[in-house]
C-alpha cells in the first residue's frame, strides 16, 4: 500500500476529489495547510504598517491505496489539480506499513 | 454642550432669570434617553469589537474584557464621585463632593428640561468611553490589574477636572472654549493619555519585525458602524434637547464622517495603490472624532471641509508620523482621536457659525476664536499629559504596569482570562 499526498491549490479540491471517486477511491483525508514552493507571497498593509505573507493557504490529500493504483491516483491528481501556472503543488508517494478498518478490524487492503 | 447648559446645570434659575424656571419637556426627555442608550452602544459593543478585530486573535478576550470592565468600573466611579466633581459646582478647575453617590438626585431633580439622573447618566457614558477609547494604545502588553487601576484613577483625577473646566462652569467653558460634544474633554483627552501610556509601557515584542496584522476585520467594521451610529446620541444628544441644534448636530456629523472616510480612502488609494477596509473605517471614526467638538457650531459646508481635512490629518498620524516618531499606539488612539481632535477643535475655530451655534468662528470674521480654541487644547494636553503619567508611574511601582515577555508571547487572552477564541 502506498500514500498519495498532494498538496494542491485549494480551488482545485473539488474536481480533485471527483476524480479520485470516480475510478473506485473509497476514501481520503483533506486538510488545509500553508506553504511556499517557487509561488512568491502576498503584500498586506494595515495603516501604513507593511507584511510581506509568504505563506500561501494550500489544500493537503490524503489517500491510501493498493500498489497496482498508486500510479493511476498519481496521473488522475496531476490532470486535474494542474493549472499550468506556478504554485500548482507536489505529489508525494510514501509506504504504508499496514492499515486497519476500526470498525470491523480488517487489515490492509481490504481496510481501504 | 453649549455654553448655556452649563448655567442651567449649576444653577437652573439664573439662565431664565425673568422666566419661569425650566419644567420637564418630555420630548427633550425622550431624546436624551435614546441618546444616553445609543452612547453606550457606542462603547459596548461598537468599540470593543472596533478594537477587538484589529488585534491579533491570541489577545482579542483580553481586549474586549478591558473595554468591557471599563465601562463597568466607570459606572460605579461615576456614580460614586465622578459626576460630582466634574458637575458639582466647585470651583474654576474641578466640582465638588456635594453630589457624591449621587446625594440628593431625586425622581424630580432637574436638569434643564430633562431629569437631572438622566443628564447624569448621558454623561456617565462619556466618562466611560472616554478611558475606554486609552486602552487601544497599549493593545496586547498591559497587565489587568494595571489597566483597571490606571484608568479609575486616570477618569477621576484626569476625566473629571477637564469636564469640569469645559462643561461643568469651568475656566475653559467661561473663557469662550466651544466643545460641543467632547473634542477636547473625550478625545484629545484620550488621545494623549494613550500617547502618554504607550511610551511608558513601551513597545510590543516583535514591533515593526513580526506580524500583527489585524486578526478579523469584519469586527471592527461592524464596531465602527456602531461607533457611527451610535455617535449621534454622542453629538446630537449633547444638544440636550429636541430641536433644531441636535438635528443640526446630526447632520454635520454625517456629512463630516463620510467626507473623512472619503479623505482617507481616497489618499490611502493614491498612496498605497489600494482602498482598505481598515482605512475607511478608520477615516470614518477620524471625522467623527473632528465634528464631535464642531457639532453644534457649524454649517453642513464646515463640516464638509472639518471631515476632508480630518481624514487627512489622521492619515499622516497614523501612517506616516507613527512610523517617524517610533512610538507603537497600537491602535492609533493618539493618530485618530488625539489628532483628530485637536484639528476638530481648532476648526471649530474657523468654522462656527453664529447663526448656529451663538458664537461666529474665523470665517465670520472672529479669529480670536482660534487662540480660545488653542488654550483650551493646551490646557487639555497639558494637563492631561502630566497627570497620566504620574498615574502611570504610581501604578507601575503597585503593581507593575506590563506583562512578563512569556505572557506577550503566548498571548493575553489564556494567560490573564484563562480563555480563548478557538
Amino acid at each position: 500500500m502506498k500514500l498519495v499526498m498532494a498538496i494542491i491549490k485549494p480551488f482545485k479540491l473539488d474536481e480533485v476529489r471527483e476524480a479520485l471517486t470516480d475510478f473506485g477511491i473509497q476514501g481520503l483525508t483533506v486538510s488545509e495547510v500553508k506553504g511556499f514552493g517557487r509561488q512568491k507571497g502576498q503584500t498586506e498593509i494595515y495603516r501604513g504598517a507593511e507584511y510581506s505573507v509568504s505563506f500561501l493557504p494550500k489544500v493537503k490529500i490524503e489517500v491510501v491505496v493498493n500498489d497496482d493504483q498508486v500510479d493511476q491516483t498519481v496521473e488522475s491528481i496531476q490532470k486535474t489539480a494542474g493549472t499550468g501556472k506556478i504554485g500548482d503543488g507536489k505529489i508525494f508517494v510514501l509506504d504504508v506499513a499496514s492499515a486497519v478498518r476500526i470498525r470491523t478490524g480488517e487489515t490492509n487492503s481490504d481496510a481501504l | 454642550m453649549g455654553a448655556f447648559v452649563l448655567a442651567l446645570v449649576v444653577d437652573p434659575t439664573t439662565a431664565f432669570a425673568q422666566e419661569e424656571t425650566p419644567t420637564l419637556d418630555t420630548g427633550d426627555t425622550a431624546w436624551m434617553l435614546t441618546s444616553t442608550a445609543l452612547v453606550l452602544l457606542m462603547t459596548i459593543p461598537g468599540l470593543a469589537m472596533f478594537y477587538g478585530g484589529m488585534v491579533r486573535k491570541k489577545n482579542v478576550l483580553a481586549m474586549v474584557m478591558q473595554v468591557f470592565s471599563v465601562c463597568c468600573l466607570m459606572t460605579v466611579l461615576w456614580m460614586v464621585a465622578g459626576y460630582s466633581l466634574a458637575f458639582g459646582e466647585g470651583g474654576a478647575y474641578v466640582g465638588d463632593l456635594s453630589k457624591a453617590m449621587l446625594s440628593g438626585l431625586t425622581l424630580d431633580s432637574l436638569s434643564g428640561t430633562i431629569p437631572e439622573s438622566l443628564f447624569m447618566v448621558f454623561q456617565m457614558t462619556f466618562a466611560i468611553i472616554t478611558p475606554a477609547l486609552i486602552v487601544g494604545a497599549f493593545a496586547d502588553r498591559m497587565k489587568f490589574s494595571a489597566m483597571l487601576l490606571f484608568t479609575g484613577a486616570w477618569m477621576l483625577a484626569i476625566y473629571a477636572p477637564i469636564t469640569h473646566w469645559v462643561w461643568g462652569g469651568g475656566f475653559l467653558g467661561e473663557a469662550g472654549v466651544l466643545d460641543f460634544a467632547g473634542g477636547t474633554v473625550v478625545h484629545i483627552n484620550a488621545g494623549i493619555a494613550g500617547l502618554v501610556a504607550c511610551i511608558v509601557v513601551g513597545k510590543r515584542n516583535g514591533y515593526g519585525t513580526e506580524p500583527m496584522a489585524p486578526h478579523n476585520l469584519t469586527l471592527s467594521i461592524i464596531g465602527a458602524s456602531l461607533l457611527w451610529v451610535g455617535w449621534f446620541g454622542f453629538n446630537a444628544g449633547s444638544a440636550v434637547a429636541a430641536n433644531g441644534t441636535a438635528a443640526m448636530a446630526m447632520t454635520v456629523t454625517q456629512i463630516a464622517t463620510a467626507a473623512a472616510a472619503l479623505s482617507w480612502m481616497f489618499i490611502e488609494w493614491m498612496h498605497r495603490g489600494k482602498p482598505s477596509v481598515l482605512g475607511i473605517v478608520s477615516g470614518a471614526v477620524a471625522g467623527l472624532v473632528a465634528i464631535t467638538p464642531a457639532s453644534g457650531f457649524v454649517d453642513p459646508s464646515g463640516a464638509l471641509y472639518i471631515g476632508i481635512a480630518s481624514g487627512a490629518a489622521c492619515y499622516w498620524a497614523a501612517v506616516v508620523l507613527k512610523n517617524a516618531m517610533g512610538y507603537d499606539d497600537s491602535l492609533d488612539v493618539f493618530g485618530v482621536h488625539g489628532i483628530g481632535g485637536i484639528v476638530g477643535a481648532l476648526l471649530t475655530g474657523v468654522f462656527a457659525v453664529e447663526a448656529i451655534g451663538g458664537t461666529p468662528g474665523l470665517l465670520e470674521g472672529n479669529p480670536d476664536q482660534v487662540w480660545t480654541q488653542a488654550y483650551g487644547i493646551l490646557a487639555t494636553i497639558i494637563y492631561c499629559a502630566v497627570g497620566s503619567f504620574i498615574i502611570l508611574k504610581v501604578v507601575d511601582v503597585l503593581v507593575g504596569l506590563r506583562v512578563s515577555e512569556e505572557v506577550e508571547r503566548d498571548g493575553l487572552d489564556l494567560a490573564l482570562h484563562g480563555e480563548i477564541v478557538q
